[in-house]
């Protein structure tokens, strides 16, 4: 395999609705951001793309892809599409990385979208829960919210977390995206705010669930060589990392906790796993990860993560699937302030998806954006101040998380220059 | 010439709903039928409407599940049916204010993912009897069945037992 570089990236402003351009428009425009970064690069230098968007029904439109591709001036290029539910962005990351890794490619574009405002909230809630088992789970839930508000009641059960611990995700996430020009609702609020805000499923308020957006993004992989040749602030993708689980949550088995590397059998005794409380595909997804960058430590090792906050529960969740703390001690790890912007590992400077909203097929490419940024150390370049430049950042996490936990990515970027 | 047949579209009266001009934005509807077959799994629905509840059970290595699994996930073989119990446990529960479209009639609902004694799985269903938000971790529930059966999974809810 060879070595990996992501050289640029673009993303458009997520709102609610975009109706002035369709997604071929915002593809382009995250495109154009991106080519404008590394001057360098020319339309021909790209040697082919991979498509990320979630759901056909939002668009209307089979082959959306090909026609970003076409619109970008891409044909008659190698492209392929990426479909992963909430994960696709992650999933999509890693298919360029491939094409990279593999040697197919030297020069591959990732880019992403969503165009959610075509129907209302609770149709696209709809469509969204068409990705949950359509004989089993969708006729009798049908709501994502429902699904994770009954992990996280089993979580508090289980570890004694609270709903204000939950909020203070929300509170943070939304506060960080007041200094990110992109960002869809940033906010300033306090635990009150969030645990007033209306009742969407026991125990997950409004302000604990992220909202549906319009939006794309898009990266830029290359070899080394062609690396090098466009920028000198190169960025190396030194981890990658996949796992899934079953897709009816009521499936999830007991068995034995999956250790990252600084765990031991021993801190989990007593712990039923993965339960409906936690994900053992982004255990999984981390785990491979870690091991294929040589990280034997992640709370000391990783200096930033972009994950994948839908919900404040499933921000806490996944604390302790990568292993920032022990399975437990996720609401107090958010309580303590640890995943702050000064925090022992700072989690969604960004402001994550709750506060930058997710447009699906775009969201785990916004977090390869904005990864890259912090490593680049051009956050004030691209947000137009550095309030939320991590300093010194030289290795971050991006964690891109579908359905229940049934597909979830890690990948691990490092500052090489 | 009196002859010249007129070649023209027939003009009718409906037209499309436009709801802004700048940009363009008009009505689009969708909708289909769709022909959903349960396939290996339609004893479990056939069984809903006997007022049975049945799983999967592995005979190679013993797993057993509480909903239908034709191949067990554990060592891959070829599992049997077998009737759950009517009562199990709340394992988890929560009460959905809001849903998706198609169920927003039914708002307030609660559900709840139900444990049952020597089942290794759960059983997502829902709750009925139960104040909003009331439902507790570890309360006893029973089954009951719809009399007239719709063959969805809600043909089975659960009560407090
Ligand atoms: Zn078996």
């Amino acid at each position: 395999m060879r070595d990996v570089y992501v050289v640029s990236g673009g993303i458009t402003k997520f709102s609610k609705a975009s109706p002035n351009k369709d997604f071929r428009y915002m593809v382009k425009e995250a495109f154009d951001y991106a080519m404008n970064d590394v001057p360098n690069l020319t339309l021909d230098m790209i040697d082919g793309s991979v498509a990320s968007y979630f759901s056909d029904h939002f668009t209307r439109q089979l082959m959306a892809g090909i026609m970003a591709q076409d619109y970008l001036g891409l044909c008659p290029k190698p492209s392929r599409r990426i479909e992963s539910g909430g994960a696709t962005g992650g999933m999509c990351f890693q298919s360029a990385w491939e094409a990279i890794a593999s040697g197919r490619l030297d020069v591959c574009l990732a880019y992403g979208f969503e165009t959610m405002s075509r129907v209302n909230t609770w149709k696209g809630n709809e469509f969204i829960a068409l990705a949950s088992d359509t004989n089993f789970d969708y006729p009798v839930g049908g709501f994502y919210t429902g699904y994770y508000a009954m992990m996280v009641q089993r979580h508090m059960h289980e570890f004694g977390t609270t709903v204000e611990q939950m909020a203070s995700v929300s509170v943070k996430n939304h506060g960080n995206a007041m200094h990110n020009p992109y960002a869809q609702y940033p906010m300033e609020l306090t635990i009150q705010d969030v645990r007033n805000s209306e009742m969407v499923a026991t125990p997950l308020t409004r302000l604990d669930v992220c909202v549906m957006s319009d939006g794309a993004a898009c990266v830029i992989l290359a070899s080394e060589e062609m690396a090098r040749k466009l920028t000198d602030k190169l960025v190396k993708v030194i981890g990658v990392g996949t796992g899934t689980d079953s897709m009816r949550l009521a499936d999830r088995p007991h068995g034995d906790v999956i250790l990252l590397p600084h765990e031991k059998k021993e801190d989990y005794a007593h712990l039923k796993y993965p339960g409906v409380h936690s994900f053992r595909g982004g255990r999984m997804a981390a785990k491979l990860a870690y091991e294929m960058a040589g990280i034997t430590n992640p709370p000391k090792e990783i200096d930033f993560v972009e994950l994948h906050d839908a919900f404040t529960s499933s921000e806490i969740q996944t604390y302790e699937d990568l292993g920032f703390c022990k399975y437990g001690e996720g609401g107090r790890f958010a309580e303590s302030g640890a995943a702050g912007l000064d925090g022992e590992v700072p989690v969604n400077p960004s402001g994550g998806l709750l506060a930058c909203g997710h447009p699906v097929g775009a969201t785990g490419l916004m977090q390869a954006v904005f990864a890259l940024w912090q490593l680049q150390g051009t956050i004030e370049k691209h947000f137009g101040n550095d309030r939320l430049q991590v300093k010194d950042a030289r290795r971050g996490l991006i964690h891109s998380h579908a359905g229940t936990g049934t597909y979830i990515t890690v990948s691990v970027l490092e500052r090489g220059f | 010439m009196a002859d010249v047949k007129k070649i023209k579209v027939p003009e009718t009266q409906e037209g499309t709903v436009v709801y802004n001009l700048d940009p363009l934005i008009v009505k689009s509807h969708y909708e289909i039928d769709y022909i959903h077959s349960y396939a290996q799994d339609s004893p479990f629905f056939a069984g809903l409407s006997a007022g049975r509840l049945m799983g999967s059970h592995c005979p190679k290595c013993g797993y057993t599940y509480a909903t239908p699994r034709s191949h067990c996930m554990q060592c891959g073989a070829k599992t049997d049916w077998v009737e759950l119990p009517k009562e199990g446990r709340v394992h988890t529960w929560t009460t959905c204010h809001f849903g998706s479209e198609v169920f927003l009639p039914e708002t307030p609902f609660t559900l709840i993912l139900v444990e049952f004694e020597g089942v290794n799985t759960l059983f997502l269903s829902r709750l009925i009897g139960v104040e909003p938000g009331r439902a507790e971790i570890g309360m006893k529930v029973r089954a009951q069945f719809l009399r007239n059966s719709k063959f969805l999974p809600t043909d089975v809810y659960f009560v407090p037992a």
